[in-house]
C-alpha cells in the first residue's frame, strides 16, 4: 500500500493509503472519540460520535478510508458540541445510573462522558422502561444501559458461526435482543469477550461482573491526581461581609453533604470567608438573609422539595446543582421509568413490611405530595452550575464553590470528574 | 432457501397463518442456516409482519396528518366501538386494529386498508356499513373502494407529457432505433432528476451503471412510495403503469441490465393483480423476455417484490437491504448502487416517476422534454395535492408553476393556505409570503407532495404528528436519528401542553441542527427540516405560545401535571 498524507484540522498526517480514519489519525497521534469503532470489525457506523467533516461534508469518521489529499476536521467547535450532544443523547435515552453500574469505572461511555466534559445533558431523559434480562444461560443484558453500538450483533457469533445477538424493533423502540438457543452453545470465554467489547455495562457475564475494585478501574485516575488540593481560600479574607451560602439536601441521601464536610480542616479555613445561612449544617431553617450562593443536593420528588428549590431560587444569587440526584434526578429517578402507582402500592400495600390486606397509602395535607417523577431541579428553576458525582469529593465541591464566590477562573479536570 | 426470498417468505405464513409463528420462525432459520434471533429482526422491523396471531380481518388505519384532520379520531373509536377490539394490540379472532403512516390515499382520507383492500373517505356511519358487512361475511372484494386518483390538471394538449395518450411499445420502438449510449445521452442531455425526492440525475445514473462492466446487472423500479402526502406513483401504477416497465426495459436496454424488478410497497398490493395482467401482455407482444421485438439478444425480465411497511426502505440503499432480506437499514455506503448494489451487482434504482418521464423522453424526443419547464428543470413534473383544497388529486405541471397558481382558482382552489408542506415531513414547509416561489430547481423542488393547511390548523399538531412519524419510521441504527428524533417529539409535546419559552424554540433549532448534521442517512439528515423552518416562518404562531418570562426565575414547570397521578392514586385508596 503506498502512503499518502492528509490534513487533520490543519495538520499534516500520513498513512497508507485506505487506512480507516479512526486508526490513521491514532498513529498521527489524534484521538477521534468513537464507541462503536472496533478493531477488526466492519465500520458500523452507528454511535456517530466520530463525526467528522470531510472536505467539509459530515460523516462519521470511522466509516472513512483516508485518501491522498483529505481535509479532515475533527475538533471544530461545532463538530465538540455535536459529538458532545450525541453522547447525552445517549445518556438520556437509557437509563444510565453510573452508581449502580457494574461498568462504572470501565465503561467507555462513562470516560468519554469525562471527556468531552458532560456536567449535565441539554436533553430531558426519556426514561423509558427497559427490562433487563437474566434468562440466558451465561449472560444478563440490561436494556438500560444499552446503547445499540452493533458491536456484538456483528463480532459475537457461537462457534458454528451463528449470531447471538441481533437488532429487533426499529425506530425509538430498538433492541439488541438475544437469542437463548444461540447463547447457550456459548462458550466462557466467548461470552466474556461479549462482555468485555460492550462499551458500556449492557452485556455482563453472571458471576464476572466485578473484576476490578474500585480505584483500579480502567478510567480511575490515581489517588494523588484525584484530589486537587483544596487551598488559599484565606487569601479572600476581607474585612467587609463574609459570602453567605446556603445548603439543602431535596431528594438526595444527604452523601453530597457528608462530601461537603470531608474537606476536613478546610472548614475551619472556609469559615474565615463564608458563613452559612440556611443549611443543615447550621440547622438553620429559614433564610434570615439573602445568599450569595446555594448549594443544592437531591432532585425534586415531591411538592415540598419544589417549594424548597423555589424559596433558594428566591433567596440565593447563584444556585448550584451539587451531585447527580440534583442535576437529573439520580437513583431515586431509577423510579421514573416505573408508574407512580406500582411504586405506591409497592411501597406501602404490597411490600414485605406492610400489614396483610393493607388498603391505605398514606396521606395528609401535611404531608408533601409525591410528584409523578423525580424533576431535575433546573426542570424547575434557572440552575447556574452543575456539579457531577455521586458524591463529588469534598476539595472539587469546594473548589467550585470559591472560584464562583470570587469570581476566578477554573477548569476542572478529568480526574475530578465522576458520575459514580 | 436464497436469503432474497426472506421477505416473499415471511409474507406466506403471514398472508397464510396472519402470523409469523416461532415455529415457522425455527423452520426458515434453518433453512437459511442462521440464528432465529436473525429472522425475527427482520421481522420485527417491518409494520405488516406479526408475531403474534392477528385477527381474520386485519385493519390498517393510516393515522397520517391529513387523516388526522379530516376525522381519525373518529373513525378509530368508531372502529374500536364495532369491533370491540383497541388498536394496536392483537385484537380478537375476527379483527386487528392497527394505525399505519401513510398508504398514499391522501385524496381519499380518512382511509384504511382491511386485508390490504382499500376503504376511502371513510365516516364512522360508512365505518359501521363495512364492519357489519364483514360480519355478515361478505367478500371485501365486492365493496373494496376504488381509489384511481383523479388527474385535475395537465398542461395544454401539446404540453402534457406524461398523461397523454398511451401506446403501448411506442417508446421501446423510438428506443430501439438508437445505440445504448445514444439512449443515455438522451436522457443525460433532458437533464431528468431522479423524482423520489433525492434529484439525482437519472442519465448519470445510467452511465454509471453501463461503465461498470459485469456479467449480471439489475434495473429496480422503487415503488415504495412512503413519504406522507405523496401518492403520484400510485396515480401512474393505476392510469399508465406501460410507461414505467417500458422505462425499465429502455433502462435495460441502456445498462445492460437484463432484470428488472418493481419493488411495490404493500400499501399497493391491491395494483398487483392489474399490473401482472399487463406484464402478461408486455410479454405476448415480446416486449418482455428474450430477444425483445426481434431484436437479438436483447432480453429482459420484469418481476415484482412486495415491502412489508417500512418508511426507510424507500431509501435506494436500504431497499436493496430489504429486497436481500434484511432489515432495511441505509448501510454505511462504501459504493453506489451503480456499482455494487442488488446482490453486489450494478444496479440502477429509479422512482416510478423517473423510469416514467424517461420513457416519454425518448418516446417524445428530449428536445420536447427541453422545451417545456424551465431551464435548470426542463418537463413537467407530477404533484399529489390533499389537505384543505376543493380539489384533491394529481396534478401534472410544467416546472416553474408557482405554488400561487397551484392553489388559485384554475388548478386546486384552496381555501384560506396558511402552512404548505412541500415534499413530505421531510420537505419544506413555506407560509403565504412565499407562496410566489416556483416548483423548480431554481427555486424549490418539489418530491411530489403537496399538504396544504389552512388557518384553523394548529401547527403543533402538525409537527407532532410528523415527529412520531419519523420517531417511529427510524430504522434505528444511529444515535442522533433514532434518539434525536424522540427528544424533538417529546419537546413538541412539552410545548403543546403549553410550556413553553423561547429557550424552547433555540433548542429545536440548535437539537435539529446536530441531528441534521450527525445523522446517517437522509431520514435523520431532513426530519427536523420543517420544524426548524417553522419557527422562522411562523413566528405569529409560534410568539404566542411563548409563555412570558418571569422575575423568580423559575421554568416553565407543570405543577398540575406533575401532581395529578398522585391525587387520583390517592382518592381511589382512601378509606
Amino acid at each position: 500500500m503506498k502512503n499518502i498524507s492528509f490534513k487533520i484540522d490543519g495538520r499534516n498526517c500520513t498513512a497508507e493509503q485506505g487506512q480507516n480514519l479512526i486508526e490513521a489519525a491514532k498513529q498521527n497521534g489524534i484521538f477521534i472519540p468513537t464507541l462503536c469503532h472496533f478493531k477488526h470489525l466492519n465500520p458500523l457506523g452507528s454511535c456517530r460520535v466520530c463525526t467528522v467533516k470531510n472536505n467539509g461534508r459530515t460523516i462519521a469518521g470511522c466509516t472513512l478510508n483516508v485518501d491522498e489529499g483529505m481535509d479532515i476536521e475533527v475538533n471544530t467547535p461545532e463538530l465538540l458540541d455535536a459529538r458532545k450532544a450525541i453522547l447525552e443523547m445517549m445518556f438520556v435515552e437509557g437509563n444510565h445510573f453510573c452508581p449502580s453500574c457494574e461498568k462504572s469505572g470501565d465503561c467507555q461511555m462513562q470516560n468519554l462522558g469525562y471527556e468531552t466534559g458532560i456536567r449535565y445533558t441539554r436533553f430531558p431523559h426519556l426514561f423509558v422502561d427497559r427490562i433487563v434480562d437474566a434468562r440466558p444461560e451465561r449472560i444478563v443484558v440490561n436494556q438500560n444501559r444499552c446503547i445499540k453500538c452493533k458491536r456484538c450483533i456483528e463480532e459475537v457469533r457461537t462457534t458454528d458461526g451463528n449470531r447471538v445477538f441481533n437488532f429487533t424493533n426499529r425506530g425509538n423502540k430498538t433492541l439488541v435482543s438475544i437469542d437463548y438457543e444461540q447463547e447457550a452453545k456459548l462458550s466462557d470465554t466467548q461470552a466474556e469477550h461479549a462482555m468485555h467489547i460492550c462499551p458500556t455495562g449492557s452485556i455482563l457475564v453472571k458471576g464476572k461482573s466485578f473484576g476490578k475494585p474500585f480505584g483500579n478501574r480502567e478510567f480511575d485516575y490515581s489517588n494523588k491526581e484525584k484530589n486537587i488540593s483544596f487551598n488559599e481560600i484565606k487569601k479572600h479574607k476581607t474585612t467587609h461581609k463574609k459570602k453567605r451560602i446556603a445548603t439543602t439536601s431535596l431528594a438526595g441521601c444527604f452523601g453530597c453533604h457528608m462530601s461537603m464536610l470531608d474537606v476536613d480542616l478546610g472548614i475551619l479555613d472556609l469559615i474565615e470567608v463564608v458563613e452559612f445561612n440556611k443549611s443543615p449544617i447550621t440547622d438553620i431553617k429559614n433564610f434570615t438573609e439573602h445568599c450569595d450562593i446555594g448549594l443544592i443536593e437531591g432532585g425534586c420528588c415531591n411538592t415540598h422539595n419544589i417549594e424548597v428549590l423555589r424559596e433558594f431560587r428566591k433567596n440565593c444569587d447563584i444556585l448550584v446543582s451539587v451531585g447527580e440526584c440534583a442535576i437529573w434526578g439520580g437513583l431515586p429517578a431509577i423510579r421514573n421509568t416505573v408508574p407512580l402507582e406500582e411504586c405506591l402500592k409497592e411501597a406501602y400495600l404490597n411490600s414485605m413490611t406492610s400489614e396483610e390486606n393493607e388498603i391505605i397509602i398514606p396521606n395528609h395535607e401535611d404531608i408533601p405530595k409525591i410528584l409523578n417523577k423525580v424533576y431535575s431541579n433546573h426542570e424547575v428553576v434557572k440552575i447556574d452550575y452543575h456539579i457531577p458525582g455521586c458524591p463529588p469529593n469534598a476539595n472539587h465541591i469546594w473548589n467550585v464553590v470559591k472560584h464562583i464566590l470570587f469570581e476566578e477562573e477554573y477548569s476542572i479536570a478529568y480526574p475530578e470528574f465522576k458520575y459514580d | 432457501m436464497d436469503r432474497t426470498q426472506l421477505l416473499n417468505k415471511l409474507w406466506e405464513y403471514q398472508h397464510e397463518f396472519g402470523y409469523i409463528s416461532k415455529n415457522a420462525i425455527s423452520k426458515i432459520s434453518k433453512s437459511l442456516q442462521v440464528s432465529n434471533i436473525e429472522i425475527e429482526s427482520v421481522i420485527s422491523f417491518y409494520h405488516f409482519f406479526h408475531k403474534q396471531p392477528t385477527g381474520k380481518n386485519i385493519i390498517y388505519l393510516n393515522n397520517n396528518i391529513i387523516s388526522e384532520i379530516k376525522g381519525f379520531e373518529d373513525i378509530k373509536t368508531t372502529f374500536e366501538k364495532e369491533t370491540g377490539c383497541n388498536f394496536n394490540e392483537q385484537g380478537n379472532d375476527e379483527f386487528s386494529l392497527f394505525e399505519t403512516s401513510c398508504i398514499g390515499l391522501n385524496d381519499q382520507e380518512p382511509a384504511a386498508l382491511i386485508n390490504f383492500l382499500p376503504f376511502t373517505d371513510l365516516t364512522p356511519k360508512k365505518v359501521k356499513l363495512i364492519i357489519q358487512k364483514i360480519k355478515n361475511g361478505e367478500n371485501l372484494k365486492d365493496f373494496a373502494s376504488k381509489t384511481k386518483s383523479k388527474i385535475q390538471y395537465t398542461p395544454k394538449e401539446d404540453k402534457t407529457v406524461l398523461f397523454r395518450p398511451y401506446v403501448m411499445g411506442k417508446s421501446i420502438k423510438e428506443g430501439l432505433k438508437y445505440s445504448s449510449q445514444e439512449v443515455i445521452d438522451k436522457i443525460t442531455k433532458s437533464k431528468l432528476l431522479g423524482l423520489g425526492g433525492a434529484f439525482f440525475p437519472a442519465g448519470y445514473k445510467w452511465q454509471s451503471c453501463k461503465n461498470n462492466v459485469d456479467d449480471i446487472k439489475y434495473i429496480i423500479c422503487n415503488a415504495d412510495e412512503g413519504e406522507p402526502g405523496t401518492f403520484k406513483d400510485r396515480a401512474i401504477l393505476q392510469h399508465v403503469p406501460g410507461l414505467l416497465y417500458e422505462g425499465m426495459i429502455l433502462a435495460g436496454y441502456a445498462t445492460g441490465a437484463k432484470e428488472g424488478i418493481i419493488y411495490l410497497r404493500a400499501e399497493y398490493l391491491y395494483l398487483l393483480p392489474e399490473l401482472e395482467k399487463l406484464l402478461e401482455e408486455f410479454y405476448s407482444k415480446n416486449l418482455l423476455g428474450k430477444n425483445i421485438l426481434g431484436v437479438e439478444g436483447y432480453d429482459f425480465d420484469i418481476r415484482y417484490q412486495i415491502g412489508a411497511g417500512s418508511y426507510v426502505c424507500g431509501a435506494a440503499s436500504a431497499l436493496i437491504e430489504s429486497m436481500e432480506g434484511r432489515r432495511g437499514e441505509p448501510p454505511v455506503r462504501m459504493w453506489s448502487a451503480t456499482k455494487h448494489g442488488f446482490k453486489h451487482k450494478p444496479t440502477v434504482v429509479n422512482n416510478v416517476e423517473t423510469l416514467a418521464y424517461a420513457s416519454r423522453i425518448i418516446e417524445l424526443g428530449e428536445d420536447f422534454f427541453l422545451s417545456l419547464g424551465t431551464e435548470e428543470s426542463p418537463g413537467t413534473k407530477l404533484i399529489s395535492i390533499s389537505g384543505d383544497v376543493a380539489k384533491p388529486g394529481i396534478y401534472e405541471i410544467e416546472y416553474g408553476t408557482s405554488f400561487k397558481k397551484l392553489l388559485g382558482i384554475e388548478m386546486s382552489q384552496a381555501t384560506a393556505p396558511y402552512f404548505l408542506q412541500v415534499s413530505g415531513p421531510s420537505g419544506d414547509c413555506i407560509n403565504s409570503s412565499e407562496f410566489d416561489r416556483k416548483i423548480c430547481k431554481e427555486d424549490l423542488l418539489c418530491g411530489g407532495a403537496l399538504m396544504v393547511f389552512n388557518r384553523n390548523r394548529d401547527i403543533l399538531q402538525i409537527f407532532r404528528n410528523f415527529m412520531e412519524f419519523f420517531k417511529e419510521e427510524s430504522c434505528g441504527v444511529c444515535t442522533p436519528c433514532r434518539a434525536g428524533n424522540f427528544i424533538l417529539t417529546e419537546k413538541v409535546k412539552k410545548i403543546q401542553r403549553g410550556l413553553c419559552s423561547q429557550e424552547d424554540l433555540d433548542d429545536i433549532k440548535q437539537w435539529g441542527k446536530i441531528i441534521k448534521l450527525s445523522s446517517r442517512c437522509g431520514l435523520g439528515k431532513t426530519s427536523p427540516n420543517s420544524l426548524m423552518m417553522a419557527i422562522d416562518k411562523f413566528p405569529d404562531y409560534f410568539n404566542i405560545k411563548i409563555a412570558p418570562s418571569n422575575e423568580d426565575q423559575h421554568v416553565e414547570f407543570d405543577m398540575e401535571n406533575a401532581i395529578h397521578e398522585f391525587d387520583s392514586i390517592i382518592k381511589d385508596t382512601q378509606l
